[in-house]
């Protein structure tokens, strides 16, 4: 009988490898269908009416003049909205023949504002209205009196946003008394639990359908505002209904990231030894509550520590997880302020990482990915302390950072199927958010039934599929190779029962390989897959695989916990303050890695995004009007390709990760480059630029502050 | 958008004609990349849109009389290729492509560059050309980082936006606007752009019932370079350019320096130029005369680190141009 185990690494035939995602030519051709894409007979458009104010109560909302526009078909207003709290706040929808239409006749739509008072700085400490979280461990005076040097420093990132490519929405539809939605969403399975108390259907006649996503890194997991005013606007007009968030909404509703500011104060030995952290911390996340992010991060086990958070409340959008939620400000933050306590002690900052690495869960793997990224960047040939003494305006340095994440499966369940003529498919209710969730799927079954990954037919994105969980955290692809591993091994058991009785031989001593089943390590029993399905007459064979996180753990078929090591290679012109990126180094391990191509794929996006936080990603908000004044991607900049330099990606593989079973990817390579380029500039330049984005603005200004611009 | 009548005359004249004496009422259509999302944004709200597509002779580049004249309707791309402009004016070449975008460099042109309306986010944000809020200037009191280091005493705090403008001051280019009837004037490019007083005007030279039709670059045989700092390595707006003119057939006395993007018009620097007029052009001419070209600045609250940037593009300007 076939294992539910991971092949051996010298039996693998697809697992591994690097395999083209399969829906690569439809979403290079255009046939992938997005949400934006969907349309359905008698289509409508809508669009939002969203509040100019950062604090209102609302009087009253007027859509006559909206609705008697022609072309106009609905008009839906919040009646229950009072008050709203930040620009860009949903107050009312115009449902209409065409955009155009929606958005002219959305503009005639009278709200009567009380204007109030309202706030959106979230950069000093005193504006802290709620009681202060305080995590501390150890005894500080005792750690500090310790130490040989005291590093006092003060960091900060910015509000930033998701920046889907893809906006948020989704297409309605009431057709013969059932519902069907077209979501762009990370969570298929369960999207529809957002609706309870908007639809009195029974959950079987909802339908959930999203094929392909532009992305989503944490910002997409409800149902949201908007697909409850597609159920409503549907519902009114009879027809379907489009709603798709214009690109100012989406940046300013639709997902920040909360700030994060610090002040840090590290002691250490002569040595590099860490003694004591201290870190206060605060930042907003709109107008809910705030959770500091960890300081000192992944240096978890720094005996004598201290951490302080103060949130602040803002008139601003609220906040979403953003692609490991509160790592990479702690990152930040904590590489920085290690850094400088490196400068301060004129010790290399790699070597200052390595003598304190006892201090995170994992020396032993945090010391081989170190030595990894220092040997790919050539670290010890080019590495110098803080400040390129080298002539010239164009300084050059490097950076370090490390980082954590868990990466546990999801629960998570398929169904294989394998047919009587040999075509087998896989169901699941899992979503591809880009990164080849569908391709994976595909390679864990052929793998499993020895066929051919182009003989799999991988159905996924509705909520009737098998349930799986909500991709966040980076569980998905432990939840799915684990629930398809183990349904392409049950229904291959079945099949080996049948096959085996025609071949007169136990079944446990048939295995699938090469489109047979046949005798194992021999062959001289064998049929191939095709008459062996035949045999199934006229039934096929469909087995349920199931993913239990803590089972699936114990099993080894997957589990958690990654490190990564990032090391930054920059040029600084400190004369215009431009920071360009020469080299990005990542290596990063996550278990068991199914496909390497599409591992390393997700590695390089995740270096962009995290480029683009550390040079460019900045929420500009006005104090006096509490408009977010960048809300376009003019100045709400993002990398391009001539901004990201060479990126480099090392994945860790064989004995010691293999073994460890499949780990999530999505989040870890995130979160260091902020951190290692931050890292990478001081060390360029010689002098710290506290605050993200490293714009050429703040590199000129901590250069002119210590008065060591060139000119 | 608000809807509007759509007119896209065969004749300057009739296009002349369509024009009326008050700004916003009638827009000109170019390129379209700045005015279809001012449209679509609201920023404009006019009953006309005046298209000048078929407008032949505002077309193309020539050569005539000692100068090079440009149609305000060359698109940017075709302007950076034209084997003349590459020639004689490498300043512009740098400026046009500087654009960035292929698409921009496609359909932008020309006079749509020179008739641009500023980035400044409160103007974007409807906050009007001053972008003022009860009587106080949101730019003074706000986020002002890319906004004005020179000439920020007035009202109007933006930067022009132009990528030409500086260039063509430089060289010494003449615009030409066509009036009532099709009457022709012509305008120094040093008066071409201007700061408005009020909401009610505009940051160029040209009324409201003008249409700018070409541009006059003299073929003096000056040096002439631009150095832009961009953010992104991209598609961006520049923080701060720089472009000098100097040299030449006729000798000393033509050297022009001008910073973009620091003042609510290109900013011309005669103490700068005059450095260039006596001095050879090397390195230490030119840090000395982006040292000189700063001089005055008055930065506001978070845009000191613009007299940094200027006084680089200035000097690497200059070096660019030798």
């Amino acid at each position: 009988m076939a294992k539910v185990d991971w092949p051996e690494a010298s039996k693998r035939t697809l697992i591994g490898k690097r395999i083209s995602r399969t829906d690569g030519p439809l979403k290079v051709t255009g046939a992938a269908k997005y949400s934006y894409d969907i349309s359905r007979p008698g289509l409508l458009y809508v669009k939002l009416v969203t509040s100019p104010h950062p604090k209102a109560e609302i009087s009253g909302i007027d859509g006559t003049a909206a609705a008697a526009v022609p072309g106009v078909k609905a008009v839906w207003k919040d009646e229950e909205l009072q008050e709203v709290q930040y620009v860009g706040q949903i107050v009312a929808a115009v449902a209409a023949e065409t955009e155009e239409i929606a958005t002219d006749a959305a503009h005639q739509v009278k709200v009567e504002y009380r204007v109030r008072e309202h706030q959106v700085r979230d950069n000093d400490p005193a504006l802290s209205k709620d009681k202060p979280s305080n995590l501390t461990v150890g005894n500080l005076d005792e750690g500090f009196a310790k130490a040989d040097v005291t590093m006092n420093g003060n960091y900060g990132c910015p509000v930033i946003t998701h920046c889907c490519l893809e906006p948020h929405g989704q297409v309605t539809e009431y057709r013969d008394g059932e519902l069907y939605i077209w979501p762009s969403t990370q969570n298929v399975s369960r999207y529809s639990d957002g609706l309870r108390n908007d639809v009195d259907l029974p959950q079987n006649k909802i339908h959930v359908d999203c094929q392909h996503m532009g992305g989503g890194f944490g910002s997409k997991f409800d149902t949201d505002k908007w697909g409850k005013i597609g159920v409503t606007l549907a519902k009114m007009t009879g027809r379907p209904v489009k709603i798709m968030l214009d690109r100012d909404t989406e940046l300013m509703i639709a997902g920040n990231r909360p700030s994060a500011y610090a002040k840090i104060k590290v002691g250490a030995k002569r040595d590099g030894t860490i003694t004591a952290v201290d870190a206060e911390v605060w930042g907003t996340g709109g107008g809910g509550g705030y959770s500091a992010p960890p300081i000192p991060y992944v240096f978890g086990k720094i005996p004598n520590r201290r951490l302080v958070g103060k949130g602040i409340r803002t008139n601003r959008g609220g906040q979403r997880a953003w692609r490991a939620p509160n790592h990479p400000q702690g990152c930040f933050l904590t590489m920085s302020a290690f850094a400088d306590t490196a400068a301060l002690l004129k010790m290399d900052e790699l070597e200052f990482f390595q003598r304190n690495i006892q201090f995170t869960d994992r020396p032993t793997v945090y010391t081989e990915e170190l030595n990894k990224a220092a040997e790919l960047i050539g670290y010890k040939r080019r590495a110098h302390l803080r400040g390129d003494a080298s002539p010239g305006p164009i300084k050059r340095g490097l950076g370090v950072s490390i980082h954590t994440w868990g990466g546990q499966g999801h629960p998570s369940e398929c169904d294989v199927t394998i047919h009587p003529d040999g075509s087998v498919e896989a169901a699941c209710g899992t979503q591809d958010l880009g990164v080849g969730t569908r391709t994976c799927i595909a390679m864990v079954v052929a793998e499993t039934l020895g066929i051919p990954l182009q003989a799999v037919k991988v159905k996924i994105g509705r909520n009737e599929y098998p349930q799986s969980g909500a991709s966040g955290g980076s569980t998905t692809i432990g939840g799915i190779s684990v629930s398809s591993r183990q349904g392409a091994t049950a229904a291959l058991n079945a099949l080996l029962e049948v096959a085996a009785k025609r071949l007169g031989i136990q079944p446990d001593l048939l295995e699938a390989r090469d489109g047979q089943i046949r005798e194992v390590d021999n062959g001289s029993k064998r049929i191939s897959w095709k008459d062996a399905c035949a045999l199934l007459g006229p039934s096929p064979i469909t087995k349920r695989g199931v993913n239990v996180p803590g089972e699936s753990a114990k099993a080894n078929l997957a589990s958690q916990g990654v490190g990564g090591a990032q090391i930054a290679d920059v040029s600084v012109d400190i004369e215009t303050g431009i920071v360009t990126m020469n080299e990005l180094v990542a290596v990063q391990d996550c278990g068991l890695i199914i496909n390497l191509k599409l591992a390393e794929s997700q590695v390089y996006g995740a270096l962009i995004m995290g480029i683009t936080s550390a040079l460019y990603e900045e929420a500009v908000y006005d104090t006096r009007t509490g408009k977010m004044l960048n809300a376009d991607m003019e100045f709400y900049r993002l990398a391009g390709i001539k901004d990201v330099g060479k990126l480099t990606v090392h994945m860790m593989t064989g004995k010691g990760y293999d073994d460890r079973g499949v780990i999530g990817l999505g989040e870890p390579p995130v979160i260091s480059p902020a951190a290692a380029i931050a890292n990478a500039v001081a060390n360029a330049v010689g002098v710290r630029v506290p605050q993200l984005p490293l714009t050429p603005e703040r590199v000129l200004a901590a250069l002119a502050q210590r008065g060591g611009s060139a000119a | 958008m608000k809807p509007f009548e759509y007119s896209a005359p065969k004749t300057l004249k009739e296009a002349c004609g369509l024009l009326g004496d008050t700004w916003g009422k009638t827009e000109i259509l170019a390129g379209g990349t700045d005015l279809v999302t001012s449209l679509k944004q609201r920023i404009t709200q006019p009953s006309r849109v005046l298209s000048l597509k078929h407008l032949k002779e505002l077309h193309g580049i020539r050569n005539s009389r000692g100068s090079l004249v440009i149609g305000a309707m060359t698109t940017l791309g075709e302007l950076a290729a034209h084997s003349d402009v590459r020639r004689h004016f490498p300043a512009l070449v740098t400026a046009a492509t500087g654009v960035g975008s292929p698409q921009l460099l496609s359909v932008g042109t020309v006079g749509g560059d020179l008739c641009q309306r500023p980035r400044c986010w409160y103007f974007r944000n409807g906050y009007g050309l001053l972008a003022q809020k009860d009587g106080v200037s949101l730019a003074r009191e706000g986020e002002n980082r890319y906004h004005a280091i020179f000439a920020a005493d007035g009202p109007a705090l933006f930067v022009s936006a132009s990528s030409l403008g500086p260039g063509l001051i430089a060289l010494g280019a003449e615009m030409v606007a066509a009036g009532p009837g099709g009457a022709t004037r012509s305008i120094p490019a040093t008066e071409f752009f201007r700061a408005p007083q009020s909401e009610n005007e505009r940051e160029i030279a040209l009324k409201p019932n003008e249409i700018l039709t070409e541009i006059n670059v003299p073929l003096k045989g000056l040096k002439n370079g631009i150095y832009e700092i961009r953010h992104r390595h991209g598609l961006d707006w520049p923080y701060v350019t720089a472009a000098v003119a100097f040299g030449g057939k006729e000798g000393s006395g033509g050297a022009r320096v001008v910073l973009g993007h620091v003042a609510p018009m290109p900013w011309s620097v005669p103490a700068a130029a005059k450095l260039l007029n006596t001095a050879r052009p090397d390195e230490a001419t030119a840090a000395r005369c982006g040292q000189v070209a700063v001089e005055g600045a008055r930065p506001l609250s978070q845009n000191a680190y613009k007299i940094q940037m200027a006084r680089t593009a200035v000097k690497r300007a200059v070096l660019a141009a030798v």
